[in-house]
């Protein structure tokens, strides 16, 4: 059938309507796309003689992915630039000698990789207290001082990953790689995507109050990642066994942990949902509505990650593959347990 | 009444008997993921003792993924997601399609989403305009044959989800089921193939066990020794195995494994020539962990790696029997070999063969600087602590000193009873507590770890001085003289009385006696009978300087003998002889007394590779593209439908969701203001 276009129609945004992601766009934006396109152009340049056409793909597709990001969530690109330059500043303070790090006192102190890692467990157990203050007394200025000092924890703790990166080269080129390697390295991600996440739907739902919750987990994981490193020194950066020399693990490990941070943040604000049904806090909490939909939100990333990185998994290990190795029990956790050789 | 078909048919395809099953399977992960797989079916026998052993193995644990249950159930869900995908999709796809344009406007008005506004247009142009509002919100619509009713909807995509994901299961199921062993179970069930015991060798594996090498599917194992060949694969079936012979011939010219400095392997690669079996043409390739080679449809994996046959030189040093000469032997690892000692004849039984052993060895190097250390890193306090784990990840507080204490070789000693001890011995010396020494470890089942002797060697790095003094320690002819020379030099002062020199010479000559017996332990013994309580920690010390003295002299005198002149006594020289004491005293509990050193050895290195044909591989690559695609549709599309009924100055709103989000409520008052707003303005 026909149809009439009347010129009152024609399609323009209207009130209420948001206009498209491109025409939003601010000199920012263009500024931050191009610093990140010239730093691939720059380690493409530099050192493509050492990476195989895989990894050019991902760190090309990593410009358009983090850009992407940065455009749509207007904060991540100011922590991205900050940990870039931090980072930077670290290894040039570095000077490509690991002795630097007991040395010269900003890396001693504050931005060597296990300085930055110890900041930000202290940042995000300052945020957790400061988010249940904010929470309890109905403290607007503490809660935004929670969100604050989370961002600034998930600085510090993206900024430890970075140096880490390139603490592994110092050791021996053939040592370097991603720091994403064992259950060390893999909890800190796991903490910051936690916060990522978080942060995210803080400013989208604009409440606060879910972060006393959702705190408490990434402070459970602070917990352990202590313990880990005080009593196991499971921080010393290990080389990679062979079946992990593989690009795969850049984006197999790194999926599977936005999963289970999606998951964890639904589990906490579940939590929250439950107290609050029952009428715990319910004054204090968002409403029941915005619980359930930042809940669904965030399974159906977990589940979406979930299941590309465990297909991921799955293609790498090829014929190999068997059930169930997200279990601490499984056939892979061999990967991550520090090796023991003992006779005496 | 529905018929029974009808009804099982019904059955099969519900929600409740998938997810009944899907409960199966996650219980199956759990015991697969729990209990280790595929071991050899002694070690499960150890671990759960023969009742249990036997009804795990009944229930297929070992292997659940090939138990008939586990199978049976994947069966039953393809077949269930099967049929339930035959009997929803054509609905579903019939709802994708509909508009619902037959919509009432009552049923509009009962719906939780829905607004009335005034309009100010006749109600062709109202419809007009809001097409085109709802085009450019990327939505399709339809208007109703008769009436002003204009029905739209977006997100039909999110139906297909439903059906992608079911897809997805099928294939993924079907493709697993293809390269599993499923077919080659089918083929010994109703074929003429049959598994061989596992332990025959190649060339003598009947026809009936050998396989052609146009099977479809199959995944095998080949251990290939350097400057080997190899054109089968071995299948194993349980305990049994079958062969499967390949389209080419598999050379391993040389395998590589490179160490990181601290020990961890850092590359396993072989070089290998593949020659075609049909044509005769071959090439080389490169096979590496994460880089199979593949050829013909078969894919070769490194997989693992072990000792090819290592050639051996050994000499046997007898422990306990004073005089003997060191015995040479040479054998293969992988191989048996007689062994004669002391009139019994043994079964030498060389297993492995490791060139590289990374050590730490800061934990062996004396538990008191251990404890020390611990102690100086808790006074630091709390900051000390903290500060202590600032700095870069390269390296912890506690130090590692790593090291690489050269080869090592583990071997069988099996006597005529079949009763077998196994030994794990370091070739090169190992410098612990400042002193170098060979270790040699013991045990009597593989269940126990190895208990290490040590061996102290000389000042030429060499045994020869410890088994000069354990022959004098052991030689019962000698004894005499030696407690004499004791007696003489430790009473040396013209003051001491000839008896009391003699019953020092005694109790010297009953102390070596009873050492001989069994080292320490028999020294303790005697002593228990011996002395009263109260006084035997005093008469223990005695013992001791006076056994301590007495091996300085067996061993002096041995050098006598064997003309060599006398040393001269040092605080090195007394720890030589501790240690040495040590040694014989541990020998005594070595089970048989030869310790097997390892002269030269000329190592060859074998590869396994497994070789698999898995063409179910694409239909699982196909199903999982199909699940991403589904799972991003189920999830990140809303289906939403919307209608809109102009009337006489009044128009009528109402819109659905499958899913009602936030989202949804903020989208339908956007549309809700955006509509009014448009039709009302005239
Ligand atoms: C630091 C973290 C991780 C590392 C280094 C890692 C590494 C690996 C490696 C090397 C493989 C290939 C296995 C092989 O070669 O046989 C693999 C496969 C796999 N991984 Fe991970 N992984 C990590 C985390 C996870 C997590 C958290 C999950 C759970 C959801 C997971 C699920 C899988 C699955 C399902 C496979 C498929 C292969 C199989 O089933 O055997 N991985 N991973």
């Amino acid at each position: 059938m026909e149809l009439a276009h009347p010129q009152s129609a024609a399609p323009q945004p209207t009130p209420g309507e948001p206009a498209s992601l491109l025409k939003r766009l601010g000199w920012f934006d263009w500024l931050y796309a191009a610093v990140l396109a010239l730093g691939a152009a720059y380690a493409l340049q530099r050192f493509g003689a050492f990476m195989d056409v895989y990894e050019k793909a991902i760190l090309v597709c990593s410009v358009p992915t983090f850009v992407w990001m940065g455009w749509a969530w207007k904060p991540f690109r100011a922590l991205l630039l900050g940990a870039f330059a931090l980072s930077l500043f670290s290894i040039w303070l570095y000077r490509g000698e690991l002795a630097r790090a007991d040395q010269a006192f900003l890396l001693k102190y504050l931005i060597s990789s296990q300085s930055a890692i110890l900041w930000m467990c202290a940042l995000y157990f300052a945020a957790t207290a400061t988010y249940w203050v904010g929470l309890l007394s109905r403290s607007a200025f503490a809660l935004s001082t929670g969100t604050g000092l989370t961002w600034s924890a998930t600085l510090m703790g993206l900024v430890g990953l970075l140096t880490r990166w390139y603490e592994s080269y110092l050791i021996g080129p053939d040592v370097g790689h991603i720091p994403v390697s064992n259950l060390y390295e893999v909890f800190v991600l796991f903490s910051l995507i936690t916060a990522l996440l978080y942060l995210h739907y803080e400013r989208r739902y604009a409440t606060r109050q879910m972060g006393a919750f959702v705190l408490l987990v990434i402070s459970a994981a602070i917990g352990f990642l202590l313990w880990y490193t005080f009593e196991r020194e499971a921080h010393q950066i290990q080389p990679l066994v062979p079946a992990l020399q593989s690009w795969w693990m850049k984006i197999h490990v790194p999926a599977n942990f936005v999963g289970y941070g999606a998951f964890a943040l639904a589990a906490m604000v579940a939590f929250a949902y439950l107290l609050a049904a029952r009428g715990i806090l319910a004054s204090r909490l968002p409403s029941l509505e915005v619980l359930d939909d930042v809940m669904y939100k965030s399974i159906a990333v977990g589940f979406a990650f979930f299941t590309v990185a465990t297909i991921l998994g799955a293609l790498w290990a090829g014929p190999r593959a068997c059930a169930a190795r997200c279990w601490p029990g499984g056939r892979w956790s061999a990967c991550w347990s520090p090796p023991s050789p003992s006779w005496a | 009444m529905k018929s029974a078909g009808l009804r099982f048919v019904e059955l099969l395809s519900s929600m409740r008997f998938a997810i009944s099953l899907l409960t199966l399977v996650s219980i199956a992960s759990v015991v697969g993921t729990v209990l280790k797989q595929n071991e050899p079916f002694a070690n499960y026998l150890n671990q759960f003792g023969p009742f249990w052993f036997r009804v795990f193995e009944l229930a297929g644990l070992y292997s659940v993924y090939n138990a008939p249950w586990f199978i049976a159930i994947m069966a039953f869900l393809v077949l269930s997601t099967s049929v339930c995908i035959w009997r929803n999709a054509p609905g579903m796809l019939r709802q994708m399609s509909t508009f619902r344009e037959n919509m009432r406007e009552s049923s509009m008005r009962a719906m939780p989403h829905h607004a009335a506004f005034a309009s100010a247009l006749p109600a062709a142009d109202a419809l007009a305009r809001a097409e085109g509002y709802l085009r450019s919100q990327g939505y399709v619509f339809r208007r109703a044959p008769e009436g002003a009713l204009l029905a739209a909807k977006a997100g039909s995509a999110n139906r297909i989800g439903y059906l992608l994901t079911h897809t997805a299961i099928v294939a993924i199921c079907v493709g697993g089921l293809l390269d599993s062993n499923v077919p080659m179970q089918l083929k010994l069930a109703f074929g003429d193939k049959k598994p061989v015991d596992g332990g025959v060798l190649l060339s003598e594996v009947p026809a009936t066990a050998r396989l052609d090498a146009d099977n479809l599917s199959f995944r095998g194992n080949t251990l290939i020794p350097e400057g080997s060949s190899s054109s089968v694969t071995v299948l194993s079936m349980g305990e049994g195995i079958l062969v499967q012979e390949l389209p080419f011939t598999l050379s391993l010219k040389k395998f590589h494994i490179e160490h990181y400095s601290t020990g961890q392997p850092k590359l396993f690669a072989s070089d290998v020539i593949v020659t075609d079996r049909d044509t005769g043409k071959s090439f080389e390739s490169r096979i590496e962990v994460n880089k199979p080679l593949i050829h013909r449809g078969i894919a070769v994996y490194q997989a693992s790696f072990d000792d090819g046959g290592t050639r051996v030189k050994l000499s046997g040093h007898h422990l306990l029997a004073p005089q003997a000469k060191a015995l040479a032997y040479e054998s293969r690892i992988g191989e048996a070999s007689e062994l004669k000692y002391d009139g019994q004849t043994y079964r030498l039984e060389l297993s492995t063969f490791r060139p590289i052993n990374v050590e730490n060895l800061s934990a062996v190097e004396g538990a008191g600087q251990g404890a020390a250390g611990k102690e100086d890193k808790d006074a630091r306090g709390l900051f000390g602590r903290i500060r202590s784990q600032m700095g870069s990840g390269s390296e912890g507080v506690t130090k590692r000193e790593l090291r690489n204490v050269g080869p090592s070789y583990t071997y069988k000693l099996r006597d005529a009873a079949g009763q077998a001890r196994e030994y794990h011995n370091y070739q090169m010396p190992v410098l612990l507590e400042g002193r170098f020494v060979l270790l040699s470890g013991m045990r009597e089942t593989p269940a126990e770890p190895f208990r290490y002797m040590r061996l102290p060697l000389d000042e030429k790095l060499e045994l020869d001085e410890f088994l000069r003094l354990r022959a004098g320690l052991l030689d019962a002819g000698r004894r005499a003289e030696i407690a004499r020379r004791f007696a003489k030099t430790a009473a040396s002062n013209d003051a001491v009385s000839q008896t009391m020199r003699e019953r020092l010479a005694e109790s010297a000559e009953r102390t070596l006696e009873t050492f001989a017996l069994r080292g320490y332990q028999a020294v303790a013994e005697f002593l228990e009978r011996a002395v009263p309580e109260g006084e035997r920690e005093a008469a223990a010390e005695i013992y001791l300087r006076v056994l301590q003295g007495a091996a300085w002299e067996a061993w002096q005198a041995m050098r006598a003998k064997d003309g060599l002149p006398a040393l001269e006594s040092s605080p090195e020289r007394s720890r030589f002889v501790q240690d040495g004491l040590n040694a014989v005293s541990d020998s005594f509990f070595y089970g048989v007394p030869v310790y097997l050193k390892l002269d030269t050895f000329e190592e060859v290195k074998a590869s396994v590779f497994q070789m698999t044909r898995s063409p179910g591989r694409n239909i699982v690559y196909l199903g999982c593209a199909l699940l991403i695609l589904g799972v991003f549709s189920m999830l990140y599309i809303r289906e939403r439908r919307a209608w809109l009924l102009a009337g006489d100055g009044e128009a009528v709103f109402a819109m659905q969701c499958n899913r009602k989000t936030l989202d949804f409520e903020r989208e339908f008052e956007r549309h809700r203001d955006s509509l009014a707003r448009l039709l009302g303005s005239g």
